[in-house]
């Protein structure tokens, strides 16, 4: 019996060490490219954002001091308040335009919706660089199709190239990336309701638009926070697109426009690598705040209606 | 035709510096100690293949040309050469790769006024112990000033850039209009072109730091004061009072319509300079082969531009500037610096890639052995219609070009100059408030990074 119990026990020890290596076994690849080059470039560029190097006397250590130049750099703190401005207004407004899309697309079934759902989600396939530059033709005002618009009635066409207007130019850009990838995401999650749901709604009188607004928008919500809260993140890491238009439009788009590219400027342009760093560790500490915050807002209600 | 010649240029641009930062990695990363694992890396394909291997980074429009030149005659080196953009991309590449430590090219094209921003950093090697007495004769002594730093030599001259003006004849003929002769003429005729309904008669850009820098000196500023026999001073003057009245002087041509404010180098500005948008670009000796490059004065626009010299503000004391202006200097990080050197004297050198650079108006050569030639001074210039721009306008520009002092924080300057110029055309500064906080900027800048500014 005790012989037996032992064996029992020995065996289910040597599963369990064979799972735990398993689990490690699988776990392994990732953890390392995890660890080399996720976790090791954080801790050099934080180790990096602690030190100033000078053209002139070299390297020193400096503990904080980059950072408190950080928030007190006007160019870090307009680019951050450019940052959460267009965050305001571009992220709401492609919420809109992909729920909209997705609520349309899930109400109509027929051919187009296939084709529809395609299109609206093709921006989002094509790479941001090549958007920025597409898009950057499209704003031109003597190639642009706009400018053909306008040549009709024989107006000036805007320049959302310009100071004026390209915080509009950009919201144009990031809307036309993105709402189709947010749209697929909430189609999805629209498709998983139970439609037994919309029966009972219909039986007990509901409309369409009740429907949308007091059944189907409820059920999605945490789909919505979620891409709200990518959108968030990758709004305040603004880069790409103003980084290409910079190369059509130097004097509205400066190194500093957003912190990302002021973080880049400085390390790669300016060699001041370690600036650089604490600027990135900056924003991230303004990112993790905003996503703080607006999850700790959208915690207790789980719906926004 | 024109547009899509354009928008083809521009994309096959765009998606060539994509390419090229790609390739750039690559060789940066090939620690190549063999010398010739990187050649599968080069845009060229190196004839010689057992021969040791020099990398170089340049971007001159013939570049293919003289590499091809250079590796075909030479028996004891070759070239592998990558284009990893034009510039500051270049330029951003290599501060990378200087604070890496690794990556580097062996010989590099800079333009004259980073020489200082790279030496200060020292990742660029004096040359003069390899070969440079052998090869002195052939430049002038204000072409080694430029690349000199004390008495110390960083590069190898190779193109200059004198400016001047270029303008559209058939748009001066139009509304009857002459060359101007001082800048005073230059907006009274710009005024003249917009009554009679005219397009702009030039262009103030915020991306072209340089040339307004250009512009400024020619009205007797001297921005910088450096000498590297002591480095850690500098004498910054930006808000001197020419400085302060030619940057009013642009910004009230372009508040009275007179001049566009576009970015240059762009799709949208060489559009407009194709088709008769600007009567005048205020440029330099290299810009016809920029422009044909992209496209101008190709087929049905053969002939519409003709050069003139640079307007002046005392026609009794005329003043020469230069916009641009480049050479070959050998990094810290080349592998062999003697090999590295004799590939920076002997590219673009030989006779073949000379004239091939000059005939097409590519680079305003600085090499005498072109400069002196009767072929080059009488040359007509095919995009201007047969005029002998060398002879008539260029080479006294050069000649008279008395050089200048440039900044080791060269970028940064550029960068805070662009944003001056920017919000002085959209009205929020005058030109005297942008010099002031340029001079602010730039003073704290360098104060920041150790210097003692004076």
């Amino acid at each position: 019996m005790s012989s037996t119990q032992e064996k029992t026990h020995k065996i289910r020890g040597k599963v369990r060490l064979r799972e735990h290596l398993m689990g490690w076994l699988f776990v392994g690849p990732f953890g390392i490219v995890f660890l080399a080059l996720l976790i090791a470039p954080l801790g050099y560029a934080l180790y990096l954002s602690l030190f100033q190097k000078k053209l002139i006397g070299g390297t020193s250590f400096v503990f904080l001091d980059n950072y408190v130049k950080a928030f007190t750099d006007p160019s870090f703190l307009s680019g951050s308040w450019f940052v959460i401005r267009f965050s305001l207004v571009s992220i709401p407004l492609q919420i809109i335009v992909a729920l909209a899309m997705a609520l349309i697309l899930d109400a109509v079934t027929s051919l187009f919706t296939r084709f529809a759902r395609l299109m609206i989600f093709l921006p989002y396939a094509i790479p941001t660089v090549i958007g920025a530059v597409m898009w950057g033709f499209l704003y031109s005002k003597s190639f642009g199709p706009l400018a053909d618009v306008f040549d009709w009635f024989g107006a000036t066409p805007p320049d959302f190239l310009s100071t004026n207007l390209i915080f509009y130019g950009l919201v144009n850009v990031v809307t036309w990336q993105w709402a189709g990838y947010y749209m697929i995401i909430l189609y999805a999650a629209l498709q998983g309701i139970d439609p037994a749901l919309y029966e009972a709604a219909r039986m007990d009188g509901a409309g369409k638009w009740q429907i949308a607004l007091r059944i189907k928008i409820p059920l999605i919500t945490p789909a919505l926070v979620l891409i709200l809260v990518f959108s968030l993140i990758g709004t305040l890491q603004f880069f790409n697109e103003p980084q290409i238009l910079r190369s059509l439009a130097a004097g509205t788009i400066g190194p500093d426009f957003t912190p990302n590219m002021y973080a880049y400027q400085q390390a790669f342009a300016l060699a001041n690598f370690n600036y650089g760093s604490a600027i990135s560790f900056a924003l991230g500490g303004i990112v993790f705040v905003g996503v703080y915050a607006f999850l700790f807002f959208t915690r207790k209600r789980r719906s926004f209606l | 035709m024109t547009k899509n010649r354009i928008i083809a240029a521009a994309l096959l641009a765009t998606t060539s510096a994509l390419a090229a930062c790609s390739s750039g990695q690559q060789a940066g990363s090939a620690g190549n100690p063999s010398g010739n694992a990187v050649a599968s890396n080069c845009t060229n394909t190196i004839p010689k293949k057992n021969l040791p291997v020099v990398t170089m980074w340049g971007w001159y429009p013939n570049t293919q040309l003289v590499v091809d030149n250079f590796n075909k005659q030479n028996g004891e080196v070759q070239v592998c050469w990558t284009n990893v953009g034009q510039g500051g991309d270049e330029y951003d590449k290599f501060q990378t790769a200087i604070s890496a430590g690794t990556g580097a090219p062996d010989v590099i094209m800079i333009e004259m006024d980073r020489i200082p921003t790279f030496q200060i950093q020292k990742s660029l090697v004096d040359i003069k112990q390899y070969g440079y007495d052998r090869v002195k004769a052939d430049y002038s002594e204000g072409a080694w000033k430029d690349v000199s730093v004390g008495q110390a030599v960083y590069g190898v001259p190779v193109d200059g850039g004198p400016m001047a003006m270029i303008y559209r004849k058939d748009l001066f003929e139009k509304y009857d209009i002459k060359p101007p002769k001082t800048w005073d003429e230059y907006e009274q005729a710009a005024q003249k072109m917009k009554d009679a309904g005219g397009p702009h008669f030039g262009d103030f850009a915020a991306n072209v730091s340089a040339l307004t820098m250009a512009l400024q000196i020619q009205k007797g500023a001297s921005p910088f004061a450096y000498d590297p026999a002591q480095p850690e001073k500098v004498g910054v003057k930006l808000n001197d009072q020419g400085s302060k009245d030619v940057l009013d002087y642009w910004a009230r041509l372009a508040k009275k319509g007179l001049v566009g404010t576009e970015d240059q180098f762009t799709p949208e500005y060489i559009s407009g300079v194709i088709n008769g948008k600007y009567a005048t670009y205020i440029s330099a000796a290299w810009a016809p082969g920029y422009l044909t490059g992209a496209g101008v004065g190709k087929g049905k626009d053969t002939g519409k531009f003709a050069v003139a010299p640079l307007p002046q503000w005392d026609p009794a004391n005329p003043v020469q500037v230069n916009w641009g202006g480049s050479a070959f200097s050998v990094t810290s990080q080349a592998k062999n610096p003697e090999l590295a050197a004799k590939v920076a004297y002997g590219l673009y050198a030989d006779k073949e890639s000379l004239t091939d650079g000059w005939t097409n108006q590519i680079i305003f050569p600085l090499n005498l052995k072109a400069l002196n030639s009767p072929e080059f001074v009488n040359l007509k210039v095919a995009f201007f219609d047969g005029q002998q721009a060398n002879k008539e306008v260029y080479v006294p520009a050069a000649n008279a070009y008395k050089g200048m002092t440039y900044s080791p924080f060269g970028q940064y300057y550029f960068d805070a100059l662009t944003k001056q110029v920017s919000a002085l055309i959209e009205g929020s500064v005058t030109g005297a408030q942008a010099a002031d906080r340029l001079q602010e900027d730039v003073v704290k800048y360098a104060k920041e990074q150790g210097f003692t500014v004076q």
